[in-house]
Formats: structure tokens, sequence, C-alpha cells
């Protein structure tokens, strides 16, 4: 089977009957003792064989940690989280990290399997072979279980042309240069609760670099799961850009059911230099909780992109559908002059989810431009916020905003909120914002439903509908499979 | 033989206000019946009330499709069963292209019977060969359902779907309003196609014109939510030198 096919079948997997991602993998992990203190941030430090000043780096945001206090502004409400109850690193159990496929636990790879990764060395061989006549796109995957990575597909093609696409912790030890002039500069260490505490013990993520001029050859992907219980993930994602240069990377992620919550909290930095460009995608489906609110992942994500280059652009597409709580602002700093930030989403909430999410669009440099369409539909008993923030800099002469945020309800027991706020400091800046909120019509749906389709499905056509635009920005593969789980989230919405 | 379409004694109101009074009506497979009528006899009403718009309810009677209980069947239930309602009033469908639509539909009703999907290429043939019949530019499928289409647009794109689903049943409420004199040609040329011994077709109208193209076997003047007189097509030239006075001071 063709990468992209598998990868595909993947994300449509993630969005089959309900929450079919559920399943708990039996596999012997090798775990820190519960709590967080010094003594664990250098043992995930020491696992991971990193240099003194990354654990120099990691124990000073430990420290800041330890002085600040957990956000409480954000719509949401979920009971305080008791930090020294968590299992801080957990990885599978294996020999110092598996050299190569053969060395991991096959356990593990059926997980994979399961979720439809295509890590087999046989399958990624298959891939590579184009099929007659007609040349696919191919994505490179990265799969990240609980708090390692376990394998890296299309490596080495991707080093023929000198992208590096990497476990963080292995580009730790052989591009620490690399990591260390990026790491923190776009989200610092001391940046916010959640980024600092993922500073002090992140465990692993992704790491991408594209070298001047170079359009790197095929998607890149990292598949993110959370298995072991009580665990917290903190993943961490570098990407940098160099001049001229593009790349496009989606993340996936899918947690198991459990009764008790699991915390989520992850850095993503991306860098663009000079007229780079980074696409990023995502498609959240953590596992929301039961119908009554009962576990489910609470993700506490710090995203931002720096377009430190003039001409450069940053897009975050996502569609969040999982979750129990959501915590989420993407961001572009747009300091290089004429660079272009970009936020398009998807937010969907059912059953009791909570989501507080948006974007900062920070414009710093001559000329910038940023454009944000959000799509919010929320339904059965939740809440659904958008929370936005467009700001321009006195030097941001020229600086140009366009903001539409659509808000849908399904259904009279969910709720919607836009709270926008707009600074400009510099009078030659154009913002315009536009928002609406409305019910999904009746009128409509029987129109639908006189058609033949049945109500889940009229309905599913109208959220679909409503939130093309967001669609389109999807590759295209993902699109596709982003529709159907769509659908799925709204199962039980209706009726 | 049982009758296609079977009302018997058909009461129903909206928002607690009767409009249907005792509706009796027998549609026989390869009949084409016309229902005329004043504004607000409850012409639409019964349409909404056969197809199950929600708040449409029936206090007494029943209303039988090929023998089978329309209030027991919801509204796509009857959909897939046969029944086509081509809207007064055509609803848009924002960000939903007008070909997505149709798969969705065709499909949804072969599935709901056992019957094998049609494929993407079928489809597309199939569409085409419609829109030919019907003088309507492909792109305009390309576009949302609906959605900035001219009032004549959306009856010949409702049409379109009714040929394409290929109903037991066809109700056409005011399909004639809003048609230009060469699309109402067009259209009703695309309405006779589906003209068959085992098909059903039933036209609201208020014009003659429509039924010169459309000629029905069977007329019907209906009057404060009931009918009050039925006829062969005569009865509609007739209507349209008397108008509907005498039948409203009837009803009343
Ligand atoms: N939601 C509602 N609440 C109360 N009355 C309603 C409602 N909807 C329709 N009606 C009434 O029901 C009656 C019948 O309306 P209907 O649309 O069926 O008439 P019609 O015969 O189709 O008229 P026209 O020829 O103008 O299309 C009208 O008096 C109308 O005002
Ligand atoms: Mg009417």
């Amino acid at each position: 089977m063709a990468a992209v096919q598998e990868t595909v079948e993947q994300v449509r997997r993630v969005g089959a009957d309900q929450y079919k991602y559920g399943f708990v993998t039996d596999i012997e992990s090798d775990l820190a003792p519960k709590g967080l203190s010094e003594e664990i941030v250098r043992f995930i430090s020491a696992k991971k064989n990193e240099p003194e000043w990354m654990l120099e780096w990691r124990l000073e945001a430990y420290r800041r940690w330890l002085t600040m206090t957990e956000p409480k502004w954000a719509r949401v409400d979920y009971p305080a989280i008791d930090y020294q109850d968590l299992y801080y690193y957990a990885a599978p159990k294996s020999k110092a990290g598996p050299k190569s496929l053969d060395e991991v636990d096959p356990e593990l790879l059926r997980t994979y399997e399961k979720l439809g990764i295509p890590l087999h060395e046989r399958e990624i061989l298959a891939g590579v072979e184009r099929p007659e006549g007609e040349e696919r796109p191919r994505v490179a995957v990265d799969a990240v279980f609980d708090s390692v990575s376990v394998a890296t597909t299309f490596k080495e093609e991707l080093k023929k042309v000198g992208v590096i696409f990497c476990p963080i912790s292995e580009a730790l030890r052989e591009h620490p240069e690399l990591v260390r002039k990026y790491l923190g500069t776009v989200v610092p260490a001391s940046d916010n609760y959640f980024a600092t505490l993922n500073s002090a013990v992140f465990s692993d993520g992704s790491f991408v670099y594209i070298p001047p001029g170079v359009r790197c050859p095929m998607e890149l992907s990292t598949y993110f799961r959370i298995n072991e219980k009580n665990t917290g993930q903190f993943e961490r994602t570098l990407i940098i850009a160099d001049k001229g240069s593009y790349v496009s990377y989606l993340e996936g992620c899918t947690a198991p059911k459990r009764d008790e919550n699991q915390l989520h909290a992850a850095v993503v930095e991306l860098v663009t230099l000079d007229a780079a460009e980074i696409k990023y995608s995502t498609v959240q489906n953590w596992y929301p909780g039961d119908e009554n609110g009962k576990g489910g992942i609470y993700n506490f994500v710090t995203k931002r992109g720096d377009c430190r280059g003039a001409n450069s652009k940053i897009s975050w597409t996502q569609v969040e559908t999982g979750s129990a709580i959501t915590w989420k602002y993407p961001s572009c700093v747009l300091r290089g002059d004429n660079s272009r930030g970009e936020f398009y989403s998807i937010a969907i909430s059912n059953g009791r989810q909570q989501v507080d999410s948006g974007t900062k669009m920070i414009h710093l440099g001559k000329g910038t431009t940023s454009r944000i369409i959000s799509k919010g539909i929320s339904a059965g008993r939740s809440s659904n916020a958008y929370r936005g923030l467009v700001s321009a800099h006195r030097k941001a002469e020229g600086a140009r905003n366009f903001t539409n945020c659509d808000s849908l309800l399904i259904g009279d027991a969910c709720s919607a909120h836009t709270i926008p706020y707009i600074e400009a400091k510099n009078p030659s800046c154009v913002f315009e914002h536009e928002a609406t909120t409305s019910k999904i019509s009746e009128d409509v749906l029987f129109y639908c439903m006189q058609r033949g389709l049945s109500q889940e499905d009229a309905t599913a056509l109208v959220v679909n509908g409503f939130v093309r635009d967001v669609l389109q920005q999807l590759p295209m593969e993902f699109a596709v499979e982003a529709q159907k789980l769509i659908s799925v989230s709204l199962e039980g919405s209706v009726g | 033989m049982t009758a296609l379409l079977e009302i018997r004694d058909l009461k129903a109101e909206i928002a607690g206000k009767q409009i249907l009074n005792g509706y009796d009506l027998t549609v026989k497979a390869g009949e084409v019946h016309a229902i005329m009528g004043p504004n607000g006899s409850g012409k639409s009403t019964l349409s909404y009330v056969l197809s199950g718009r929600p708040g449409y309810k029936i206090t007494e009677g029943q209303a039988l499709l090929a023998g089978a209980d329309l209030s027991q069947m919801s509204v796509d239930e009857r959909a897939a069963a046969g029944l086509f309602l081509a809207f007064q009033y055509p609803l848009e469908v924002p960000g939903v292209a007008t070909m997505t639509f149709l798969r969705a539909a065709l499909n949804a009703q072969r599935k709901k019977r056992g019957e094998e999907e049609m494929s993407s290429p079928d489809l597309i043939k199939r569409v085409k060969e419609l829109a030919k019949i019907l003088d309507m530019d492909m792109e305009m499928l390309r576009r949302p359902v609906n959605v900035g289409f001219s009032g004549g647009e959306k009856k010949r794109a409702e049409t379109l779907q009714m040929m394409l689903l290929e109903p037991k049943l066809c109700i056409l409420d005011e399909t004639d309003s809003g048609l230009d004199i060469d699309a109402l040609k067009v259209v009703s040329n695309g309405v006779n196609q589906l003209r068959s011994k085992d098909r059903g077709i039933v036209v609201i109208t208020h014009y003659q014109r429509l039924l010169d193209y459309i000629t029905p076997d069977v007329v019907h003047v209906q009057s404060a939510g009931r009918i009050v007189r039925t006829g062969g097509k005569e009865l509609a030239l007739e209507l349209e030198e008397t108008g509907y006075a005498r039948y409203q001071s009837e009803a009343a």
C-alpha cells in the first residue's frame, strides 16, 4: 500500500465508529516514579543522553514553573490537576532506543498498525515505489508513543535533499547546534505555565529542518499516542524552514479511553526565515471523555510560529474534534517585513467538551498581513469559545488583518462565545472583523432529509458546508478524511 | 390494486391551527393529478404533511404511500420509499456543491433500499444528460445547492433532482412559478419524461399554462383545506374563466 494511502487510511480510522482508538496496548513500559521534582527532570535528561546545557535549560524551566500558577482566564472548568500524581516519563521498554524497526516491540508495532500508521519497513518500501504512471504524494511519519518517538520513516530519502526529520531527542544528540540555536526562541521556557512545564519535562517530539531553497519533497507528519495510565504527554516540536524553503506538516493525535483525565501539554515552535513557508495542519482527535464528561484528555497546548524573515509565511490549519478540554491558540509573530500569518480552524465540541481556542496574530513588521477563518460548531452540552488577538506594533506600517468567526449551534444545550481582542498601535493598520452565530436551520435539514439523507447525514452535510472554506486549506487527502471525522464527532448530537 | 397515494379524511394542523379539514385524494400509478386552489387553501401544507415536515401534525385520518402509513415513517424513509417534493421555495445549502448533494441524496436513498450506490462517473454522466434536457449549465452544479440561483434556476434544479432520484410519487409545488416562457417548456418536457405507468405525479399550480404542457388526467379544486371538486382537464380551463369565488363561499 502506498504511504499516502495508508496515512489516509489512518486518518480515516481515526474517524471510524465513535471513538475506536480507545484501546490500550499492553506493553511493558519503563516508568519514572510518579511526581515531579528536580530528580525527575534529571532522570528524563539522563535517559535521553542530553548535553549538559539542555539539562540546565530544563532545570531552569522547572524552577521557574514552581513559582508560577495555573492560568484560569479561559472559559473552561475542570478540577485541580495534581501534578504530583502523574508520571512524567513513560517509554515502551526496549534496549536503549530502537536502531531499526526490527528492534521495536511487536506489540507496539501492532498498535500503530491498528492506528493505520505505516511503520513497517516493507510497507515503507512499498510506499517508495511509485504506482505506474502516476506520481503520488508521499508522507513521512514520525510516531510518538507516550514519551518517546518510536519510529521515523523516509529518513534516508529526506536526507538526500538535506531535510532533517527526526525525534527531537535524536536531534539534540546529532544536531545540537541547530536545536540550541532555535529551541525556546519562539516559545520561551518562561512563556506560560504549561509551556514552562513542558520545557522542564518534555520527553520527545519531532524536529524538522529544511535547508535553504529546498521544497520538502513530501508531507511530513507526526502521530501522537498517549497509552500509559496517569501519564502526561509533553511533546515538543521544532520546525525550522530556512531561507526560501517550504514544508507542509501534519500532526494527528489519539489516546485510549480512560476514566481518568490525561494531561497533554505540548509545545510547538515554528521558525521561517526569509521567504520560507510552513504549512502546519492538525487533526486532533484525542479521547473527548464520555457523554457525562468522565475521562478525556486535557489539551493545554502552546503553538507559535515566528515569521522571522521577510516575505515568509506560516499557516496553521486545525481540525479539533477531540479532548475533554482544549486550551490552544496557535499564533504567528509577524516579525519579518511583508510576512504573512494564516489561521484556519474548525473546532467541534459535543457531549461535555469544553473548547477555548483561537489565535494570536502579532504584527511587528511593515506590510505584514494575516487572515483568520474560524468555524466553531457546538453540539450536545458543550461549550465552544473563540478567543483571538490581533495586534500591531508601532512599526507595523500598513499591517492588515481579516478575521471571520462563524459559530454554528446544534441543539439547545450548547453554547458558543466569540472573544476578539484588537490592538492597533499604528494608525495605518486595517483590521477587519466579521462574526456570526447561528443555529443549524431546521428548514435546511428538512430539505436535505426530503432528498433521502438521514438526520445525522443531513447535519454532517450542512456542517461540512459550513466549514468548507477551512477544509479547502487542508492537504487534499486529509480534507476528505477530516470531513468523515466531522460526521463522526457529531454522532449523537441530533434527534 | 393498492393506489400509489391514498389520503383518507386527513386532518392536520400547524402551530395548533387546523389547515387540512378532511382531505381525500387517491392517485394511482400512471396518473397525473393537478391541484388548484386559492392562496392559503393549504396546498403546500398538504405537501409538507405528506413529506413529514417538522411542526405539521396529523390529527385524524390517514395517508398511505403504496399502502404504507406515511405517519409511521421518518422524512428520509418517506423519500427512500419514493416520495419527492419539488419545493415551492427551494432552500439553500451553503458550502455544499450541488453535485455533492446529488450524490449524497441518491446514494443515501439507494442504500436505504438495499441497492448498490451509483459510482461517481455514472452519476456525472447521468447528471450531464439531465442538465442537457433541462438546458442547465454544468457550471451551476458545481456551485453550492441553490445558493445565488435565480428563482427560475432553483425550479430547474429541483426538477433535475427529481429526474435523477426517479421517485414513485412526485409532488410539484408551483414548480411553474418563477419560470419564463421558454423555461416552462423545458421543465415541462423534463416532467413529461418522468410520466410512466409506475409513477404518479401531483402538480400544484395556479395556472392553466403549465397544464398546457403537462396534461393532467385529473384536476382537483382545493379550498379551505380540502378538495371541493374533481374533474377532467377541462376543469382547469373552466377555473381560468370563473376563478375560485364560488368554491370559497361553498367551503365557508
Ligand atoms: N407556521 C404556521 N403557523 C400558522 N399558520 C400557518 C403556518 N404555516 C402556514 N400557515 C397557514 O396555513 C395556511 C395554508 O398555507 P399554505 O402555504 O399551505 O397555502 P397554499 O395553498 O400553498 O397557498 P399558496 O397558493 O399561496 O402557495 C395559510 O393560511 C397559512 O397562513
Ligand atoms: Mg403554496
